[in-house]
């Protein structure tokens, strides 16, 4: 029977991990993910999971080490955050390139300098260009199940892509709720299907991978990565569902769409804000206002169709960014933008950069927002960025 | 020592790589191969064997191999070492081959993680003393007064001595080796595959672009380096460490010809004065009196 625990994100993590049956796991430590893969050393220490796990000496060789196992045909895993994830980005790169089903929680946080341990969604949102199939959950729940959707839609023979599943630091991964924990058969059967991997080292059926590629065949090989992305989402899709079937737990296909589909003012956010988001626009909507969230549940693929249709009657968008893009704004803001350009009667996209490094996002910060939108409406002014909680005076 | 008879016929290095005339490591990749193939996993790091393996879809290696890059060899064959071990394949060596650059600057994180782990594959360094894939620039283990395209004058500092690094690691099997001595490598690779752990092999392997020495020149100039005591011919077995090959014979001063008989061949060391020379002669018999310490002390 599944049962029900109350622990932190990182927790939830662990299990999910534990429950997919990883057959390998690298690690480095970086705060906040440490407890991740402590949680997942005990539990191969103490025989309740069948792994190697290797304690690499930095986040390059975790990966690399993911790479080399994954290439062997084992389900591989690790985790890290920010700066962790900036001195791996040469081997998520390559392990996209290469095909491997890799699953990565990423515990989303601010980069240095100055120090911050925080909370940001910088730094996944850097790797959205890399190739992996890129999650955001909300909370501890969807972390857990997303771990386990994930190797069903990274070992899919149509997709055979990495996924990496964003969690908001200390939000999420230190914050403890309740998190059922399903049964390890009902794990089984949902990720029982043949993984059928894009090669494997065997000595018997010798091959070489990854060898140096003229332009001649280069461009095959990204165009085959960009359809298994696109592919992707039919397989995300069935994933969620079947999951939902299974455990009665849904958190949304590529988005999550809360009362969106009726709202004037949509509010678009990823992660662990979006809990906020979702409550100031309960209660806007208790006041008459007709709001609603749009919550990104995959940046990569990038859920262009499922937006359009999700927003095709909002009038505006107020997207929410925890990131920055210097020189441009918010990352988010910017691919938003994009998805309505193609539109004719297109919604006005606003854009808030909100809570970097850790700083908080209130609910009434929310509230505000979603009004913000209804004035540049009423108004009739021009969308554009502004800054949330900013300290004009110490500047 | 093997007879030249009992080396196995089998190729694993095929016909046709796309390595230069007269290229040196290829001659020690094949006999690597040929010592522990066929049940090998390869892996390689940027270099010129990312060249030499042939450009898709073309092959010239007989085993699988994974390309990966620069800085993650030795890391990569920690994850496969240990899948093996989890699947409970006894039989599969994992080789790293990997180039000087790969090897003594940008890989050595990675390389001293895995031996201080102790994960189980060989680790190859095909010493070319630059990088040459990209064109003959200085490396952490290109020698005193060698020009590359980033030391027009002869690079000032001496080469770093990767092997001892190594073995500091305490790991079981150190050894360098010359493509110039096949068999001795051949017997080293065999040597180094009955341990458990990272074992690691230096081998010295002249490139004629980037030494500007004629192509037919290779073994000659690699010979000289193991006879001017440029570069000794030992292994360090649990601790152990004992000249091998002709190098036993050389810790005699007397029977080591001056570096200048090697200096003098090739066109790398055309900016290299008389008192560099001095300078390099100098080092190299400092060098031998450790080798005399540590041969004394076994
Ligand atoms: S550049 Fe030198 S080491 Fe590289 S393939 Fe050519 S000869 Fe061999």
């Amino acid at each position: 029977m599944a049962q029900t625990l109350v622990i932190n994100g990182n927790h939830a993590a662990a299990y999910g991990a534990k429950l997919s049956k990883v057959q390998f796991i690298s690690a480095y430590p970086i705060t906040p993910q440490t407890v991740i893969v402590e949680r997942l050393a005990q539990m191969v220490e103490i025989g309740e999971l069948n792994a190697k796990f290797i304690r690499v000496e930095s986040e390059h060789s975790a990966l690399a080490a993911c790479i080399g196992a994954a290439s062997t045909g084992l389900r591989a895993f690790t985790a890290t955050s920010s700066h962790g994830l900036a001195y791996m980005h040469e081997m998520v790169i390559w392990a996209s390139g290469a095909r491997l089903p890799i699953v990565m929680p990423v515990v989303t946080r601010a980069f240095a300098p100055p120090w911050s341990i925080w909370d940001e969604h910088t730094d996944i949102l850097l790797e959205r260009d890399t190739g992996w199939i890129v999650f955001m959950a909300e909370n501890n729940q969807e972390v857990l199940d997303t771990i386990i959707q994930a190797y069903r839609i990274a070992e899919n023979e149509n997709v055979l892509l990495p996924v990496m599943i964003g969690m908001d630091a200390f939000i999420l991964s230190h914050t403890t709720t309740p998190v059922e924990i399903p049964d390890q058969e009902l794990v089984d059967n949902f990720l029982a299907q043949e993984s059928k991997r894009s090669f494997i080292l065997d000595p018997n059926n010798p091959i070489t991978h990854g060898s140096l590629t003229y332009p001649e065949w280069y461009m095959e090989f990204r165009y085959l990565l960009y359809k298994a992305m696109t592919d992707a989402k039919s397989v995300i899709k069935d994933a969620a569902n079947q999951w939902a079937k299974l455990t009665g737990k849904y958190h949304g296909d590529l988005i999550d769409c809360y009362k969106c589909t009726d709202a004037d003012v949509n509010m678009i956010t990823i992660g662990s804000p979006s809990g906020d988001a979702k409550e100031a626009a309960d209660i806007l909507r208790a006041e008459g206002y007709k709001t609603g969230v749009i919550r990104l549940r995959v940046i990569r693929p990038f859920p262009s169709e499922e937006l359009r249709q999700a927003a095709h009657n909002s009038k505006v968008l107020i997207v929410v960014d925890r990131n920055l893009s210097p020189g441009i704004g918010g990352i988010l803001l910017n691919e938003v933008k994009g998805v309505f350009q193609t539109m004719k009667k297109q919604p006005l996209v606003h854009g808030f950069i909100a809570g970097l490094g850790g700083r908080d996002i209130t609910l009434q910060n929310f509230i505000s927002m979603f009004k913000r939108g209804y004035e540049i409406l009423e108004k009739d002014e021009e969308p554009g960025i502004e800054w949330i909680n900013l300290r004009r005076e110490v500047l | 020592m093997t007879s030249i008879r009992e080396i196995p016929r089998e190729e694993y290095l095929l016909p046709g790589t796309a390595a230069c005339p007269g290229c040196g490591f290829t001659i020690g990749l094949r006999m690597a191969l040929k010592a522990l193939g066929p049940k090998v996993i390869m892996v390689v790091p940027a270099g010129c064997t990312s060249i030499i393996q042939s450009p898709y879809p073309y092959v010239s290696i007989g085993v699988p191999l994974l390309n990966i890059a620069f800085a993650a060899a030795a890391s990569t064959a920690s994850g496969i070492a240990a899948a093996l071990e989890y699947k409970g394949d006894k039989e599969t060596t994992v080789l790293v081959w990997a180039g000087d650059g790969g090897t003594a600057d940008i890989g050595i994180q990675a390389l001293s993680g895995a031996a201080e782990r102790g994960d189980d594959f060989i680790y190859v360094c095909y010493d070319n003393e630059a990088y040459m894939n990209t064109g003959i620039q200085r490396s952490g283990a290109t020698p005193f007064g060698a020009w590359t395209t980033t030391t027009w004058t002869g690079k000032r500092e001496f080469k770093k001595d990767v092997p001892m690094i190594m073995a500091a690691h305490r790991i079981p099997y150190v050894a360098t080796a010359s493509i110039a001595y096949p068999i001795d490598f051949y017997d080293k690779l065999k040597k180094a595959k009955t341990y458990r752990g990272l074992k690691y092999l230096h081998l010295h392997a002249p490139c004629p672009p980037g030494w500007k020495i004629p192509t037919d020149k290779t073994v000659e100039i690699a010979k000289l380096a193991v006879e001017t005591g440029l570069w000794p011919l030992y292994e360090i077995e649990n601790g152990e460490f004992r000249l091998t090959g002709i190098s036993k014979m050389l810790l005699d001063k007397k029977r080591r010809k001056p570096v200048e008989q090697y200096i003098k061949v090739q066109g790398r060391f055309s900016s290299m004065t008389d008192d560099d020379i001095k300078i390099l002669q100098k080092w190299v018999d400092e060098q031998w009196e450790t080798y005399a310490q540590l041969a004394k002390t076994k």
